[in-house]
């Protein structure tokens, strides 16, 4: 373990990879690094290098590994389950300055960038030839490619054009041991075992991305909006069930409850009812035949589902106004109440009107209000905890019952991060959605890329002796998890 | 449809404790796909049956001896499909060992390949112990994605017990136009309309020909065709279930068969033989005499792999050889699923 006192020979070995501007070791230079979008953890680490190319990177990962410091890499700091949280004895990777295209192929439709890379810039670069990258984060004006990839993220458009893991090809990465691999092709497939998908969501544990080619789609000839309001959750529900058994797959298909439609119609005025109980918007995209025939069709089976009302985008300006409530919702739910926790659950649809109940229960027994916002179409739930960090306990509580959500969403049939990741904060539950024999599994793999646990350590994948001190306070089903192991 | 878990995890396990390594088998239809196994059979087609299937959701979870077949009869039913397109290779082809291979059809490109319609599965590792990754929802992030990791995998990894998969719906009408050009204007035809918003499903060339599939409403494919032009052909389903059950007179004789998996836009590549054109060029079944030393050598320098799939003499390795770094990895990763080689040994790469 490393502490300040011994900072001095680590520097000094490092200034001889990159200049003194991209070493940060003074508190206040390390302060904007304590922590990422999960504000509510905060740590300090030893130190934060700022590489600018690809051989730096691999220089500083061989320096840490030979002095078995642990490496955390962190893109733009967006991400919200602390994935990029620091430790104390941690060298904090930032690979903000590898913000480079490299290479956009129009033909093969294809871009090479490097992990830097804002999202929506590698789409606003190819835009001039008609294409874009299909995935979308909310965050994508600022959050970077390289951590779209180590999250898997998704975005409201996943439904129909899948995740980051869906939309990438190729990816250079460098090892614990300071080798750089090529992991995919620009080919469709590559021989061997598909690391590709194993990297994609892998949260920083296994390697350094340091390259990546995204593929493009072209851009649709046409896009259309229509938003319905509901009287009744349930009835919301069926209708998104509806669209989808008719054989149409909505480009997005978003629902928010009454308190997040109240929230942003308050914010934002997008248009919404705020009387509903909760509200769907359905974005069909395609060729212009297609989009007329589905927008007639979407409405007839909104109406059979019996929306209370109906309403089509009539123009561009209309379809973004209507879309800029569902945006703007997380800020929106900021603005009625000091502090807001974003939780980020994925059920089967069927079960939706009985999680949000049963969430309704968790509400009033923790006295904490929830706002719903739901990406309809693939299950993807984000109830938004209100709640004042400044009352004392009232995180904690929160932490408390963020958690029986996710328990919930595992007994639903579903998995306690739809797009957000584990990182720090869903660590615990990761204790219930898997057994002791499947997360060492997940050590095994990781310790086939980092035998000595450098990449992010702690991250992602519980020890079985974190899931045994949990178990001791969780008790399911009047079970304890793990029985099979020591109580400590 | 019946459930022969307890009776296959008593086999791996006995193997286990008998150090005898197993062969997996479900009905032999793809056992030339990949280097050979010698090693004791393991049965799985006997495990089979749907188990969940919601049209709503877009999700089906089945055995994985399940035949192929049984699913997609299933998914007509409710006007849905597997978006891959997947080839059987024969009527009794099954769920678990298509996905092992991660075979997918013509619609690959358009629509993905079988790994990306993966969302879950249960497996039995090298340990004997049932595991289960992923589930039956789109988006799940929780862990390493070890479900989609299976795909391709060619069983070496694990058992495949059971898959949940993302099926689509069928589209309403599809219909293909052709165009009578060379190879190398089809490879331009398709990167240029690529790159615009059209209904294409698939795109091939026999040699003489360039096929565009189009896939939509009626009046979407009107205006594609107007815009492409091209003939229509007839009875055009004959044409893409050919081309992906290789039953097309193109396969047919002795001589090995190579799939030449490249960038889409890799231009003609001057090997002795003949070419066909699928996956808009990405894909290249090629029958030819030439050494593989030469043809890998070739394909290295374009940026992709060639597999040796039939009638190839069966000492050389089927998939192309891994750099030495890369082999070293995936050797790590089996390691780390199956230590003591227990499945399918050497069908993927000698080494793994």
């Amino acid at each position: 373990m490393q502490n300040s006192t011994d900072k001095k020979p680590l520097i000094q070995k490092l200034s001889r990879i990159l200049d003194a501007d991209s070493i940060l070791h003074e508190q206040e230079d390390l302060r904007p690094y304590e922590c990422d979008g999960l504000s509510a953890y905060r740590k300090l680490p030893l130190l934060v290098v700022l590489p600018s190319t690809v051989e730096q990177v691999q220089a500083i990962v061989r320096l840490c590994h030979a002095r078995q410091i642990p490496v955390i890499a962190r893109g733009a700091g967006t991400g919200l389950s602390g994935g990029a949280l620091p430790r104390e004895d941690a060298v904090v990777l930032s690979l903000a300055k590898l913000n480079h295209i490299i290479d956009i192929d129009q033909e093969q439709r294809q871009a090479t960038v490097q992990p830097g890379v804002r999202n929506l810039a590698i789409s606003e670069a190819v835009a001039p030839f008609g294409l874009y990258y299909a995935p979308d984060p909310s965050s994508q004006i600022a959050c970077t490619i390289g951590g779209n990839v180590a999250e898997n993220s998704g975005g409201v458009h996943c439904l129909k054009y899948g995740l980051t893991v869906h939309n990438i090809s190729r990816l250079k990465i460098v090892t614990i041991d300071g080798e750089l691999l090529t992991i995919g092709s620009h080919a469709l497939d590559s021989p061997g075992y598909d690391l590709l998908a194993l990297m994609t969501g892998s949260e920083g544990m296994l390697g350094i991305i340091v390259e990546i080619t995204v593929k493009l789609l072209p851009i649709p000839e046409r896009a259309q909006v229509i938003m319905a309001a509901f009287d009744d959750v349930e009835q919301a529900g069926n209708a998104v069930g509806h669209i989808i058994a008719e054989g149409i797959i909505p480009a997005g298909l978003e629902m928010m409850d009454n308190p997040a439609i109240r929230a942003a119609e308050d914010f934002v005025h997008a248009g919404y009812p705020t009387d509903a109980a909760a509200i769907l918007l359905c974005e069909l995209d395609g060729t212009n035949e297609e989009v007329s025939e589905q927008v007639m069709h979407v409405r007839a089976l909104l109406k059979n589902s019996h929306a209370s009302t109906i309403k089509t985008a009539e123009n561009e300006e209309e379809r973004q106004k209507l879309w800029k409530g569902r945006k703007a919702a997380f800020p929106a739910v900021g603005r009625i109440a000091p502090d807001y926790y974003c939780m980020d659950g994925t059920i089967p649809r069927s079960k939706l009107a009985w999680v949000l109940k049963r969430i309704a229960e968790l509400s009033a027994e923790y006295q904490l209000a929830v706002a719903n916002v739901f990406h309809a179409g693939d299950g993807n739930l984000h109830p938004l905890i209100l709640y004042d960090a400044n009352k004392a306990g009232e995180l904690e509580q929160t932490e408390a019952l963020g958690g029986k959500i996710l328990e919930l969403c595992i007994e639903a049939g579903g998995t306690i991060t739809g797009e957000h990741g584990v990182g720090i904060e869903k660590i615990d539950q990761m204790c219930i959605q898997f057994d002791a024999n499947e997360l060492q599994q997940f050590h095994a793999i990781k310790n086939a890329f980092d035998p000595i646990g450098l990449l992010n350590p702690g991250k992602a994948v519980p020890t079985l002796h974190r899931c045994a001190e949990f178990g001791a306070m969780h008790v399911h089903n009047g079970q304890l998890a793990h029985p099979e192991l020591e109580r400590f | 449809m019946q459930d022969l878990e307890q009776d296959i995890l008593a086999q791996v396990q006995d193997a286990l404790q008998g150090q005898q390594a197993l062969a997996i088998q479900g009905n032999n239809t793809k056992t030339f796909y990949g280097n050979p196994c010698q090693a004791q059979p393991l049965q799985i087609s006997g495990h089979n049956g749907i188990l969940h299937y919601e049209p709503a959701e877009l999700v089906m979870t089945a055995r994985a001896g399940t035949p192929l077949k049984t699913i997609k009869e299933c998914l007509q039913e409710h006007g849905q499909m597997l978006g891959f397109e997947p080839p059987g290779f024969g009527d009794e082809a099954t769920l678990g060992g298509t996905i092992a291979c991660n075979l997918s059809g013509p619609r690959r490109p358009y629509a993905g390949a079988a790994r990306d319609f993966v969302l879950g599965c249960r497996i039995i590792n090298g340990h004997g112990q049932v595991m289960r990754f992923g589930g039956e929802v789109m988006k799940n992030v929780a862990g390493y994605d070890v479900s989609r990791l299976m795909a391709g995998a060619m069983g070496t990894l694990g058992v495949l017990l059971d898959i949940s998969i993302r099926v689509i719906p069928r589209p309403q009408q599809e219909f293909t136009i052709r165009k009578e050009v060379d190879s190398t204007k089809a490879l331009q035809a398709i990167a240029r309309w690529s790159q615009k918003p059209m209904p294409i499903s698939a795109a091939c060339h026999d040699g003489d020909q360039l096929y565009f599939r189009l896939s939509g409403n009626e009046l979407a494919l009107k205006t594609a065709h107007n815009k492409m032009g091209g003939e229509p052909l007839d009875n055009d389903a004959q044409l893409w279930e050919r081309l992906r059950e290789q039953s097309h007179a193109f396969f047919d004789g002795n001589k090995p068969l190579w799939r030449l998996s490249v960038p889409a836009n890799t231009p003609m590549l001057a090997l002795d033989g003949k070419t066909f054109l699928d996956w808009g060029g990405a894909q290249r079944w090629l029958v030819s005499d030439i050494g593989a030393d030469r043809i890998r050598k070739m394909i290295d320098k374009v940026g992709g792999h060639a597999t040796l799939y039939r009638n190839g003499p069966q000492d050389i390795e089927a998939f192309q050889p891994l750099p030495a770094a890369m082999l070293q990895v995936q050797q790590r990763l089996k390691q780390s699923f199956d230590p003591q080689r227990l499945f399918n040994p050497g069908r993927l790469y000698k080494d793994l």
